[in-house]
């Protein structure tokens, strides 16, 4: 048990590290601009009509210390921080006057919900053909499923994406094109509506796992091809170990665990791939947020979704390495 | 060399495979220097032409000879991934040679730092960094971000092959008689590692070519130079879908994704090809 708590205190510790790096960088990247971002928006937002002095200068003052310009560098970045822990990033400047977290509050279980259901569904589907590819490595069913599979992998999410959105709403339309559910209906617990979100949720999650499910069922492989020739497996084996449980127990269930890690380090990427996928589909998450925000040029609203997608990634990763030792014991000896 | 090459052509189908594709697509990219026509200019031919002998792969709404723009678009997208593959190479081949040859310390620290970089996630930061550039975000500043956020994957890799070969005999004799760190490191460890960086380079080319296509169709980067990316955009700015101009996202698109297979095969083949038991139970089949 004590070992297990001096693990989780150095995952904190690299969570800590994580998020103070990446939201830094964040930081630094604002402040290359070599334009005056805070006159700049809000000469765009009064030039639009909503002139209410006193809004104007809320928003001039919150975007001020967000994007601190004209003032000490140090002092801007811990007000920057202060901003950040309070999830205060004022109001938005393309739905003026909501403010950013209410709007990324709301696109946020779009994306957490397609992004879970995929990765899980792509790691189990990957890991298990594949630990199967492995042991039976002359079955010629398997060969082809790992060609195909093989194949898709390097192609980049937006190819894929596109492709299948051309595929089943252009070419044979059976599937909605975009939105995460049917438009004029209202959000609810009603059976209606959460037929029509898995619905919408078909082709992205569809398309996320099609391209996911190559590396797991790549990495997954390779383990197994490895742990097969290992003496624990032959003298198993020759002792008589039924061939299932020979599979299951003992070859793939080692075989999982380098894979766990391998999870964690891809979660960032899995994010990126999710942006594209949603804007592709016209999915209601963060990811098209974050690229309406870019076209609207609305600077808190692009910065807000910046800073919660590096502390919700980290977070993610740091949830996955605290649960690991707790399926892999030999962790909490070793480290 | 030369036996090596031909060993794994004849042995490797992805080699083989992959090895032509890159042929192709690397041709396809130098006949970009006989292009009859300047990259950004445009209405220079019919517009909307289909596929035809004369113009092979079509023409686009801007009036655009789509063959000669692919060419323009290969041969940038290319060297796009080649320059961020390059720069990231040198930074994960130091960082992860250090680090596995001193170890203690200076090894966690930098694999800290390491473990950071993997984990955060990229593509709200380019995108943040082109919403502050705009206009100054040209392709090369592009490569040099993503070569400068790209590396820690592979390092952490270098690093324990590093630890491997630090570990092995032969390095101990070469302590023993006298070498220096530096040269035992560059002439006894650096070639087994080099086949590594080669395998990483394409899979790092793929990466990167991969991100720079999803800003580039999303405008996030300078469209005005032509990238296989920024063809798919001007395509989605023109709808091209919808008026029906299908060979105006078919070829990018068809192009796009055999460079990807083809650096990725040779990119496994070299991994096979380091690793003599899969080598081995190769050869031993055919």
């Amino acid at each position: 048990m004590r070992s297990y708590v001096i693990y989780v205190g150095k995952r904190v510790l690299q969570f800590a590290l994580v998020v103070f790096v990446g939201i830094s960088i964040t930081f630094l990247i604002t402040h290359l601009t070599p334009i005056d971002p805070v006159e700049h928006a809000v000469a765009q937002v009064s030039t639009f009509g909503f002139s209410s002095p006193e809004s104007i200068e809320l928003l001039r003052q919150s975007l001020r210390e967000l994007y601190g310009v004209g003032d000490n560098l140090w002092e801007e970045y811990l007000v920057f921080w202060q901003r950040l822990a309070t999830l205060d990033f004022g109001p938005s400047l393309s739905a003026f006057p909501t403010p950013v977290s209410e709007l990324i509050g709301r696109a946020i279980p779009w994306t957490i919900g397609l992004l879970t259901v995929s990765t899980i569904l792509s790691w189990f589907i990957g890991n298990i053909i594949g630990g199967l590819a492995g042991y039976y490595s002359r079955n010629r069913v398997l060969r082809i499923i790992g060609m195909i599979m093989m194949g898709l992998h390097p192609v980049p999410y937006y190819i894929v994406a596109f492709v299948l959105l051309i595929a089943f709403t252009f070419v044979l339309p059976i599937l909605p094109s975009s939105g995460g559910y049917e438009m004029n209906m209202t959000p609810g617990w009603t059976l209606k509506f959460i037929g029509s979100v898995l619905l919408h949720s078909i082709l992205p999650s569809f398309s996320l796992i099609l391209v996911g499910v190559g590396s797991w069922f790549m990495g997954m492989r390779a383990l197994v091809s490895n742990i097969v020739t290992d003496d624990y497996v032959t003298y198993a084996s020759l002792a008589g170990v039924p061939e299932r449980r020979l599979v299951t127990s003992y070859v793939m269930r080692n075989a999982f665990l380098p894979q766990i890690t391998g999870l964690a380090m891809s979660i960032g990427a899995i994010f990126n791939g999710a942006v594209i996928t949603e804007q592709v589909f016209g999915y209601p998450g963060i990811g098209r947020l974050l690229v309406e925000a870019v076209h609207a040029a609305d600077y808190s609203l692009v910065l807000g979704i910046t800073s919660i997608a590096i502390i919700a990634v980290s977070a993610a990763v740091f949830i996955i390495d605290i649960i690991y030792p707790l399926i892999d014991p030999r962790v909490q000896v070793t480290q | 060399m030369i036996a090596v090459f031909r060993d794994l052509f004849r042995y490797n189908g992805e080699f083989a495979i992959g090895f032509m594709i890159m042929v192709i697509i690397l041709g396809i990219a130098a006949a970009s220097f006989f292009s009859p026509y300047e990259p950004i200019d445009s209405y220079l031919v019919a517009m909307d032409a289909p596929p035809s002998a004369e113009y092979v792969f079509g023409t686009n709404s801007r009036g655009q000879d789509i063959f000669w723009q692919l060419t323009f678009a290969i041969r940038n997208t290319l060297a796009f991934g080649f320059i961020v593959a390059l720069i990231s190479r040198i930074l994960s081949l130091a960082i992860g040679l250090v680090s596995g040859y001193v170890g203690g310390a200076v090894d966690r620290v930098l694999m800290s730092i390491n473990d950071t970089f993997i984990v955060i996630p990229l593509f709200p930061l380019l995108v943040l960094l082109y919403f502050v550039l705009r206009d100054d975000m040209t392709w090369f500043v592009l490569a040099l971000v993503m070569a400068g956020l790209g590396w820690a994957y592979d390092a952490r890799l270098i690093r324990s092959v590093m630890i491997s070969l630090r570990t092995r005999e032969f390095t101990n004799t070469s302590v023993f008689s006298g070498m220096s760190m530096p040269r035992i490191v560059t002439q006894e460890h650096l070639p087994y590692v080099l086949p590594i960086v080669f395998s990483t380079f394409m899979n790092n080319m793929n990466w990167s070519i991969g991100l720079e296509v999803t800003l580039a169709v999303l405008g996030f980067t300078d469209v005005d130079t032509p990238t296989i990316g920024g063809m798919i955009f001007w395509a989605n700015q023109h709808s091209a879908m919808v008026s029906g101009i299908w060979w105006w996202y078919f070829f990018p698109t068809l192009f796009v994704t055999l460079t990807f297979i083809g650096l990725f095969l040779l990119s496994i083949s070299m991994n096979e090809y380091i690793d003599p038991r899969s080598r081995l139970d190769r050869m031993g089949n055919s």
